[in-house]
């Protein structure tokens, strides 16, 4: 037992990995075996995820390295300081993004096995499934810039597989290969970033390169590489257009984890902007142009989904402008840290605001796809000028909308609420237009939402839709825990704060924390 | 006990069970309300159809306003942002490298200049 606690950062990574490829063999026994296989491996990756973030939280950062049995051989004496091993550093902010993936992994899993019953190829889907998330665990646990450019392409390429996995008369395939190019510059422009990094450091740690960071021009150059990379794979404006391509056309349990994805990527950009350059990189310049990403993701988002005529990417170009509001937050924390006119609490205030709304949006953006992809499966259509009158069949999923749909507008006491009023908050100190900005895309965001809902639940039984039925029951388990959690989170934020907010906003700031958790204060 | 659940945004706070039970009061005195009304009211005799001006009911498929028909005076009255912004979304995968490297370009002079 106690070699199983002790290894359970590599659990993280060891079992969606081993699940991954076990997958197509166990599939020739039949569909019940894989499904209860998937199950479990799920189970077990989430729960592995959850306890590894809990320890974080407890007692403090968490260094792993794969191959050593004790943690004084992490560096090698003879390796002048630096750690050449594989190691996953986990601080109170990777364990925050753990939690949402552990979640959210859980739930969209329990969900596609009602959603992908009916169709075929589910070994290769699953497979994929599985290989995402071990991607995602891996680029929010791991500390070394290499295995980070790895586990990007593992979840970048089996996201974009994903994506294509209905073929749907090419349209989905067009937007997989979309998703993979894209990734695929993305990723070698940040392994050319790595490359610089390595060439003047000698080292591909990210705690020993934060250490030694001269900011030389190449370095500069290496943030600029990183930091595009980053901001394309979350998705801001205006490297967004890949975004609703490729949600919209992928099965909506493959779209809730995506968001996921991006978000890690979000963190990422994080991590590379407080901890990799922490101290060095001019924060408010940098802090501004994330707030100028942000503040054109909320409105270019929220403006081109009002108009949209298919649900998923609707709620795609949703997911930019809400990616805007992280964004705006983290930026606005930067910004405001940096300042010498503001306190440091109106920085700290809008970076914890940025980070809980990090996972408030996992939450309500994935139980809105999730209901998206309910009524494909219900109705076969996504197109809203084909719907309406659901709401007298599908309670439960039109429950479950109303309280995504008033989250993601900001609307009390749902999650969404208690994120944007932080970043209302400090933003408005920061600069009274932006929080104007935020505010007025808020109101947008409803008004869409509010068109939607009337769009598909609203007005009288459609002849068409007569013989619809309420989703499957693991469905609706699936969403039910998004839901409860979007409420829970929206009536006690406070302790959400407290709990895993605010130590993951400390951890980020305090960089030298990081450097001193895997070089022992070297 | 309740001030453990506001959360404090450093410049205000916010309760929710406050406004909970505020919204859990507005329900209980509209369904006062309601139930105060006429019990003897008899709907079974078409005293709730719709009248229209003694035209037959449509049928229910065409009675309901679909997506296509909601916020139509919002996107005319923003159809100059419309022309504008909506010719970048092309769809065609050159126009995604253009932007993400014309980014790149432009953060990188900006990080330069203002390091």
């Amino acid at each position: 037992m106690d070699i199983l606690l002790s290894n359970l950062p590599g659990l993280l990574i060891a079992i969606p990995l081993l699940g991954a490829f076990i997958t197509p063999i166990l599939s020739r026994a039949g569909d019940s075996i894989r499904t209860t296989w998937i199950l479990i491996i799920t189970t077990l990756t989430s729960l592995c995820g959850l306890l590894v973030a809990s320890r974080v939280l407890e007692s403090g950062p968490l260094v792993y390295a794969f191959g050593v049995d004790a943690l004084s051989h992490v560096i090698p004496p003879d390796s002048g300081g630096i750690p050449i091993r594989i190691i996953f550093t986990i601080d109170p902010a990777s364990a925050f993004m753990l939690i949402i993936a552990s979640i959210v992994g859980f739930c969209i899993t329990l969900y596609s096995i009602s959603s992908m019953e009916k169709l075929s190829g589910k070994d290769g889907f699953y497979t994929l499934l599985l290989l995402l998330i071990a991607g995602v665990y891996g680029m929010i646990a791991t500390g070394d810039l290499f295995n980070f450019f790895v586990f990007l392409e593992i979840s970048s390429l089996a996201g974009a597989a994903l994506v294509a996995y209905r073929i749907d008369k090419g349209v989905a395939a067009e937007a997989g290969l979309k998703y993979a190019a894209l990734s695929t510059l993305g990723g070698m422009l940040f392994l050319v970033g790595i490359g610089l990094l390595y060439a003047q450091y000698n080292s591909l740690n990210m705690a020993v390169i934060a250490d030694r960071m001269q900011l030389t021009s190449l370095d500069i150059i290496a943030f600029v590489l990183f930091f595009t990379a980053l901001a394309m794979k979350c998705g801001a404006v205006p490297m967004h257009f890949w975004t609703p391509d490729s949600y919209a056309m992928a099965p909506s349990a493959i779209t809730a984890f995506l968001v996921v994805s991006s978000q890690a990527s979000l963190y990422a950009l994080f991590r590379v902007c407080f901890t990799l350059y922490g101290g060095q990189i001019n924060p408010l310049t940098v802090g501004w142009i994330i707030i100028i990403l942000g503040v054109l993701s909320m409105f270019v988002g929220v403006t081109m989904a009002i108009p949209q005529k298919d649900v998923k990417r609707l709620m795609a170009y949703h997911a930019v402008s809400q990616t805007g509001y992280m964004l705006l937050g983290v930026g606005v924390g930067l910004a405001a840290l940096s300042s010498t006119c503001l306190s440091q609490s109106v920085g700290m205030m809008a970076l914890k605001g940025g980070l809980f709304h990090i996972m408030n949006h996992a939450l309500y953006k994935g139980l809105l796809f999730l209901t998206a992809g309910v009524i494909m499966y219900r109705c076969g259509t996504r197109n809203l000028n084909q719907l309406g009158g659901l709401g007298h069949s599908m309670k439960w999923t039109m429950v479950f909308f109303m309280i995504g749909s008033l989250a993601i507008a900001g609307i009390p006491p749902f999650n969404g609420f208690a994120s944007k009023l932080l970043i209302y908050e400090s933003t408005f100190l920061f600069n009274p237009i932006l929080a104007v900005i935020a505010m007025v895309v808020s109101i947008l965001t409803l008004a869409s939402f509010v068109k939607v809902f009337h769009s598909m639940f609203m007005g009288p039984v459609l002849p068409e839709y007569q013989d619809v039925k309420e989703a499957p029951m693991p469905m609706l388990i699936a969403m039910g825990i998004l839901a409860c959690l979007v409420v829970l989170f929206g009536l006690f934020p406070q302790q959400v704060v407290d709990m895993l907010v605010a130590p993951a906003a400390s951890a980020l700031v305090d960089y030298h924390g990081y450097i001193s958790a895997v070089l022992g204060g070297a | 006990m309740i001030e453990s659940f506001t959360l404090s945004t450093g410049f205000g706070a916010w309760n929710a069970i406050f406004w909970v039970i505020a919204f859990a009061i507005a329900i209980i005195i509209g369904w006062l309300i309601w139930s105060r009304g006429e019990k003897t009211y008899d709907t079974s005799a078409g005293s709730t159809a719709p009248f229209l001006s003694g035209n037959a009911e449509p049928e229910k498929a065409a009675v309901h306003i679909r997506a296509g028909n909601l916020y139509w005076g919002y996107t005319e009255a923003l159809s100059g942002y419309y022309r504008f912004i909506k010719p970048f979304h092309t769809g065609n995968l050159s126009d995604y490298f253009l932007a993400y490297l014309l980014v790149t370009a432009l953060v990188l002079i900006v990080v330069v200049i203002l390091k």
